[in-house]
């Protein structure tokens, strides 16, 4: 199991700011071992940032974003104790959803 | 003897629950990653990106606006933003010149979401960055030249 997503939802007067720092090793299939073996692609392939069940944000991201990805966007029509949750598939097929509360 | 084999099969019930519970994710997963379009990650150059992503070509605009440093001492995490001042700004996408393949990322925006994101990539050499945004189907592009010291893809 990955690890967690760290997310800090603040709300803001022009709208809700989301930082999200998400553990990945975004391993870009290009990089050879000591061995001289190339490491096998392991990225983040998507992500969906969603808020009331209705997504705020999408991404597809391809092996160049950098390792422990970080995304910053805003939103605007939240409120204060509600709730975000983010959501990303690699491409092995592994997932993984986290939700913080917005402050 | 008969003990251990109904517990071993009351075992593996409980473990099938959880692969058919699994299942159900990994089927949602599984069609988030059908979303991702792969031509375009295979891409190598700007106008390539731009017709895999449904466009015939880019306009460049200053109202499209990108975030760079000038000199990034480690190319393996350059941090990069963009804000669109385009109306119905659909999509962001991040691309660099000299990278492998030319697209890093794309940002679907919805309606009530701010055109305006901030990530951080990678960076193998010296290179443009562009930042293209897709607007009313159309595409606008803004470029910024980052410096890389030490590259990122190879280390």
């Amino acid at each position: 199991m990955p690890d967690p997503m760290r997310i800090r939802a603040t709300e803001q007067p022009d709208g809700v700011d989301v930082r999200v720092l998400m553990s990945h090793e975004m391993e870009t299939g290009q990089r050879r071992d000591s061995a001289g073996a190339i490491v096998p692609a392991h990225f983040i392939q998507t992500v969906v940032v969603s808020y009331n069940g209705k997504p705020v944000l999408s991404a597809e991201w391809g092996p160049a974003v950098a390792k422990n990805p970080y995304l910053q966007f805003k939103f605007k029509g939240g409120k204060k104790g509600e709730k975000v949750s983010v959501t990303w598939v690699d491409n092995k097929g592994e997932t993984r959803t986290d939700e913080a509360t917005i402050g | 003897m008969h003990r251990s084999r109904r517990e071993f099969v009351k075992a593996g019930g409980v473990l099938g629950l959880m692969v058919a519970a699994g299942l159900i994710t990994d089927k949602q997963a599984r069609a988030q990653q059908q979303a991702w379009n792969k031509a375009a990650f295979e891409s190598k150059s700007l106008d390539e990106t731009v017709k895999a992503l449904g466009g015939s070509g880019s306009a460049q605009s200053a109202d499209v606006v990108i975030t760079a440093p000038d000199i990034a001492e480690n190319g393996a995490v350059v941090p990069v933003a963009v804000a669109s001042k385009i109306p119905n700004t659909q999509a962001i996408y991040i691309l660099v010149e000299k990278n492998p393949n030319a697209l890093a990322a794309g940002f679907g925006i919805p309606a009530g979401t701010e055109p305006s994101v901030a990530t951080r990539i990678k960076m193998g050499q010296t290179s443009n960055v562009y930042a293209v945004v897709k607007a009313d189907n159309k595409f606008y592009v803004a470029a910024k030249e980052v410096k890389v010291t030490l590259g990122g893809c190879g280390g």
